[in-house]
């Protein structure tokens, strides 16, 4: 494996400051469950790895009325660990239950994921359906950035070098709503997403209309999308497959996939829409069993 | 070339300081610095489980550790898993159902275990599949894995009644 | 060779036995659970230095050139070696075991020459203070090359025009060497009958073609080897092979020496599956050795497993098959392209003899073509080569019972393969247990269960596997305490040094656990052959007998020495020697008085059967297709397996469980996924997709025992044939919940779901 230093701050200051002297030739570890095969296969060679995992804030978990903190190396198995998360954002949830095995879930961190910025990251729909937003720490100050903007191709992002994804804030989630994340692997665990989608709707208290909504797709272009057209079309229409299936084919139309060893056009095109259907299914039934707390 | 670093954990119950460069994952260090050899290593990037231990009490995959990430850490292997005379009801449970073959997946297999029964005593069958399906066995075709993790959440919830 | 004492053959292990068919504690067990069984990659000696390896990044190219100077230059590097370091192979031929083999096409393969023939290619290795130094000075070998197209299937590699591997090589068709070279090595031809009457006299004819992808036996230990060329020039080397002698025969010819110059010390083997029986690191590790006068130890990367070390061929597949209206088999005919990799070698010989083996063919012919193509060496995998035409095979067989209302199982039973059928390639079968399998999986409580639902079906196949004898050594020390240790030659990938001490022990009344069984080194016992091609249990098993039968007679003259009475008056029988007037010592007695008597007892034991007994099992497999998106879930399985005689049952189970799901795998979602320059796309374990324990229900098996009238205790071998049936199984299944035959291996989601659209638009549904 190719040689770094290692370093282990205990602040986001001392982090970007670290990250700052170093112009680029760093990289950040927190699960390091993808950075670490990465060195090894060489696609990074850093002069010093900065491991954030001691810096208190990036491992929040904090639930307010204002919605949801999640510091960026804050591990899966902590995430889904959470009954307040499971209920009120289960799309991310069901996302970071299904990253990697037990062994995996021990180390990698949303955070981690969507830095590492693949197409097919699992918790990145997740994050988009839930309206999420990256605080991003650097030389200059904090900025915010929606995640449906984080990601600007395969393997790159927003991010500039000096600068650190510190958390990522979700806001809160009203009555009568409900989001879902699933993915289709060939096998049932241990895949990268063929295909990858989220929802989140909000009802009206019948649980008949679509108040809004917002869809996400992963793994079916050169990063993770917000289905816009999707999304917006639900609002204020009734529930029922006249809606669903007028989202499936404003998701399959965006959908701008590649054939490689994981799946071909002609089955990502078809199975976004069948993802799409399957979580505004999912995410319709949470948010009628949703009457808000 | 980076220096190396003291690192310092406690290992199997017992404090130990080791030497390692920055680049060395937890699993060479294991395996190359402390000679804990019953870690195996069957892919190097976390896709088969032969090398998992477990860290403050969660599984891993030590090929997706830096060694020094491991400063101040638990750290369990399966060399720690039996007690000083006898075996651990999971590792009898392996051998009473002949739930190995070539017996290089399950040092991982049996500490994954050992993590699902700590923290789910009892698993059904399909939570055993899902916890484990971060452990790749090519001999068995898991049906006496799943028996043997089966059969020891029973034999372990007599020890403790 | 040892002959077979008819009489102590059972016709099922149920009762008649004290030991065999019990369930014992396996001897290396403890070990094994507590992390202390040592595999070869934890060696660990003193001075040694880890080693890494250069590989082609190119599938097909000549080198022109070979710069090793500035990783010899970078401080802590020890010694670099290239094939230039290996002894000239040119037109050398050699037998190692599996047959001839041509030698310049093994070292090219152990370290590429003037060409590499595929991504991964080994070129050259350099040994260092560390494996992070070897690791950069690799990188800092300069290679110039001369890129050439790559030829990466059977089909393709068959076309005049196609780019060639080798401009040396030649088809030997039909045992006619061709006038210039081809990227077809052999054209194979196996034919009885008159095969045009018998197609005359069928009702149906079915004819179809069929594809199958390049997949891997995915074992999880990588290959390693830890070589230590003395200054006395013996060599020692410590790996984990399938081939503890077979090891030491190709690294010496490799090397140009004597075989006894080369001792092999296996070392626990992490599974093999047939892959690890070809010599890869062994060579280049002892020159690392012989360079710097230390140990060196290599161990490839789970990428190197993929791309450079034996997978099993990819393949096309012609079938035609004839049925008359009484719903017999007229005739069959098999056409088979497998590919063999960069040099001859694939296992087409085998697929087409085992194409229609579990049928009674009257009219028969097959042909099978040997390919080179640019991918790595295709090796042994399980009963390799039957599991392709299995596939093929099954599968027609299925659509001809579709087309005549045929039950499929009714339909195997009637044209089964019994005792008295010829084989389309000669051989005439023994006693054997085909259409046992079939009638317990007619009867067993998963058929006789309707299966409800939408979108699942129902799938059975059979398949066949001849299994092999060879030679075996054991040796049985006596101690003075009554307890027996056993030396034996095979290495023990699956809990054979438990199926082997059974024996021995079921032969001398004792318990298991009074024997001690060790695998050693090739210093310290006789020859013996790979373990591989389901023999362990069955030849080595019985090489333990005879040592048993040694000791016995040994016993019997201690005894009547003791007695004082002729050896004709002794006897040897439930667990010790019986005398005249009633007189009687148990083993142990006897074993203690032996001791106090007279020299040592040590029982000797080598075969050299030639009776494997042909190995049939049948699967049945229940499916739910999720028609959206191709997705197949396994809901229930059941195999049963004629296995002869069960020694320890639970291995038993647990080697047709693992068969098949390893054959499950090569089924729905395995492959070697190249892109168009010959680079696999999917060399790791997340995108190779071997099942975890997720995909799977519980593996229900059926074990039939026809006992194997080659062989003391009845045993056939075990391991291989139940890889042979999933597939077909599978897409027979998957026939029945969606109406869409699969032709194409690996029926995964998106070819599965391109067939299922490809219809939905065909019947106008959508």
């Amino acid at each position: 494996m190719h040689d770094f230093e290692y370093e282990a701050p205990t602040t986001v200051a001392d982090a970007v400051q670290l990250l700052a002297n170093h112009n680029g030739s760093a990289r950040i570890l927190a699960g390091g469950t993808d950075l670490i095969d990465q060195i090894r296969l060489g696609r990074f060679a850093p002069e010093v790895v900065v491991d954030v995992k001691k810096i208190a804030d990036l491992q929040a978990l904090e639930i307010s009325a204002d919605g949801l903190k999640l510091g960026a190396a804050t591990p899966c198995y902590r995430i889904y660990g959470d009954e307040a998360v499971c209920r009120d954002y289960s799309a991310l949830a069901d996302a970071t239950k299904i990253i990697g095995g037990a062994q995996i879930q021990s180390r990698a961190s949303v955070g981690g994921n969507l830095c590492n910025s693949g197409p097919a990251a699992d918790s990145t729909p997740a994050l988009i359906a839930l309206s999420a937003r990256a605080v991003i720490a650097g030389p200059g100050g904090t900025r915010e950035v929606p995640v449906e903007e984080f990601c600007t191709g395969p393997g790159k992002n927003v991010l500039q070098p000096g600068e650190l994804l510190t958390a990522l804030v979700m806001p809160a989630r009203p009555a009568h709503s409900g989001s879902h994340y699933l993915r289709f692997i060939p096998r049932n665990e241990m895949d990268i997403a063929v295909v990858g989608a989220g929802a989140s709707v909000v009802l009206d208290a019948a649980g008949e209309t679509f108040v809004s909504a917002r869809i996400a797709l992963g793994a079916v272009a050169a990063t993770p999308l917000y289905a816009k057209e999707a999304s917006e079309l639900l609002a204020g229409k009734p529930v029922g497959d006249e809606a669903i299936e007028a989202a499936m084919a404003a998701s399959r139309k965006i959908a701008v996939p590649i054939d490689d060893m994981r799946g071909t056009v002609e089955f990502r095109k078809h199975v976004t829409g069948v993802l799409t259907r399957r979580a505004l299914e999912k995410a319709i039934a949470r948010a009628r069993e949703n009457a808000g707390s | 070339m980076a220096k190396k670093r003291v690192v310092t954990t406690t290992i199997n119950g017992e404090q130990t300081e080791f030497l390692c460069q920055p680049r060395q994952t937890l699993l060479e260090a294991l395996r190359d610095v402390l000679n804990l050899t019953g870690t195996k290593e069957g892919c190097s990037n976390g896709n088969c489980g032969a090398c998992t231990i477990l860290m403050d009490g969660r599984p891993v995959d030590s090929c997706l550790v830096l060694a020094v990430e491991s400063e101040g850490a638990e750290l369990e292997t399966i060399e720690g898993v039996a007690p000083a005379e006898g075996l651990d009801p999971i590792q009898t449970a392996f051998l009473e159902n002949a739930a190995l073959q070539c017996g290089i997946c399950t040092p991982g297999f049996i500490m994954a275990a050992k993590a699902l029964l700590e923290s789910n005593p009892h698993p059904t069958e399909q939570e055993i599949r899902f916890y484990l399906a971060g452990n790749l066995c090519r001999c068995t075709g898991y049906d006496k894995i799943i028996r043997a993790v089966q059969d020891a959440a029973k034999s372990r919830e007599e020890v403790t009644v | 060779m040892a002959t077979v004492e008819k009489e102590q053959q059972a016709v099922s292990t149920n009762g008649h036995y004290k030991v065999i068919g019990t369930r014992p504690i396996r001897h290396d067990g403890v070990d094994k659970v507590t992390g202390r069984a040592r595999y070869g990659a934890d060696t660990r000696l003193t001075g040694m230095l880890p080693a890494a390896m250069l590989r082609s990044p190119h599938a097909h190219a000549n080198i022109k050139s070979i710069d090793t100077s500035k990783a010899e230059a970078l401080p802590g590097v020890r010694a670099v070696v290239t094939s230039a370091d290996l002894p000239d192979a040119t037109d050398r031929v050699a037998n190692l075991g599996e047959g001839t083999v041509n030698l310049k096409h093994l070292s090219d393969n152990v370290l590429a020459g003037d060409k590499v023939l595929y991504r991964g290619h080994a070129i050259a290795a350099v040994a260092a203070d560390n494996i992070h130094i070897a690791q950069e000075a690799v990188k800092l070998i300069q290679v110039e090359y001369e890129l050439l197209p790559p030829v990466l299937t059977a089909l393709e590699a068959m076309k005049p025009d196609a780019p060639l591997l080798h401009d040396d090589l030649r088809t030997d068709d039909l045992g006619e060497i061709a006038d210039t070279p081809s990227n077809v090595a052999t054209h194979i031809r196996f034919e009885k009958g008159d095969v045009e009457a018998g197609f005359a006299a069928a009702e149906v004819v079915v004819e179809r073609e069929f594809h199958t992808a390049t997949v891997h036996q995915g074992y999880i230990e990588p290959h390693n080897a830890t070589a230590l060329w003395n200054a006395d020039g013996h060599i020692t080397i410590w790996m984990s092979t399938q081939g503890t002698c077979t090891a030491p025969q190709q690294t010496a010819e490799l090397l140009d020496l004597p075989v006894s110059r080369v001792k092999v010390v296996p070392m626990e083997i992490g599974g093999g599956f047939g892959g690890k029986i070809s010599v890869y690191l062994p060579p280049v590790a002892a020159i690392l050795s012989k360079k710097t006068g230390r140990p060196v130890q290599l161990v490839m990367s789970r990428t190197d497993v993929f791309e450079a070390t034996g997978p099993t061929p990819g393949s096309a597949i012609r079938i035609k098959m004839g049925v008359d209206g009484q719903g017999r088999i007229t005739a069959a005919e098999a056409w088979l392209a497998y590919e063999a990799g960069a040099y001859p070698g694939s296992p087409v010989g085998a697929g087409a003899m085992c194409v229609f083996a579990c049928y009674d063919v009257p009219n028969g012919k097959v042909d099978g073509y040997d390919i080179v193509v640019n991918k790595p060496r295709t090796n042994a995998y399980r009963a390799p080569g039957a599991t392709n035409a299995a596939f093929a095979v099954e599968t027609v067989v299925d659509e001809i019972c579709e087309k005549l209302k045929l039950d499929p199982i009714e339909f195997r039973i009637n044209n089964g393969a019994k005792k008295g059928t010829r084989r389309i390639d000669g051989p005439v079968y023994p006693r054997i247990g085909m259409e046992e399998t079939m009638a317990a999986i007619r009867d067993c409580e998963h058929n006789r269960t309707p299966l409800e639902g939408k979108h699942r079906g129902r799938g059975v196949a059979t398949g066949f596997w001849f299994n092999i004898g060879l030679k075996s050594t054991a040796q049985a020390t006596v101690n003075p305490d009554g307890t027996v240790a056993l030396i034996e030659g095979s290495t023990d990938i699956g809990g054979t040094r438990a199926s082997i001490a059974m024996q021995l022990a079921e032969t001398l009344g004792i318990a298991a656990e009074d024997v001690v069984p060790t695998v050693v080194d090739t210093d310290s016992i006789g020859y013996t052959d790979v373990t591989g091609g389901s023999r362990v249990t069955f030849a080595t098993g019985w090489a333990a007998y005879l040592a048993a039968k040694d000791i016995q007679g040994q016993m019997i003259e201690r005894a009547a020495k003791i007695w004082d009475c002729d050896v004709t008056a002794v006897d040897y029988k439930d667990g010790g020697v019986v005398g005249p007037d009633g007189k009687r010592f148990s083993f142990k007695e006897i074993a203690a008085e032996a001791h106090k008597i007279g020299e040592p007892v040590i029982g000797r034991g080598s075969a050299d059967p030639q009776e494997p007994g042909g190995a049939f099992g049948t699967h049945l497999v229940d499916v739910e297709v999720d028609m959206d998106t191709g997705k197949v879930t396994i809901l229930r399985y059941t195999a049963a397996q004629d296995v002869g005689t069960a020694i320890h049952p639970a291995y038993v189970e647990g080697q047709i469980q693992g068969g098949a799901v390893q054959g499950i795998g090569w089924a729905l979602n395995e492959e070697y996924f190249y892109d168009d320059q010959g680079t696999m796309r999917n060399s790791t374990y997340l995108d190779y997709r071997m099942p975890t324990t997720y995909d799977l229900p519980m593996i229900d098996t059926i074990i039939v025992e026809v006992p194997n009238p080659g062989h003391p205790y009845g045993v056939r071998g075990v391991g291989e044939v139940p890889i042979v049936p999933p597939p077909a199984a599978l897409a027979n299944a998957i026939y029945q919940a969606t109406g869409v035959r699969m032709h194409e291996l690996p029926m995964s989601p998106p070819r599965l779901l391109h067939e299922i659209l490809k219809q939905r638009a065909s019947n106008g549904d959508q």
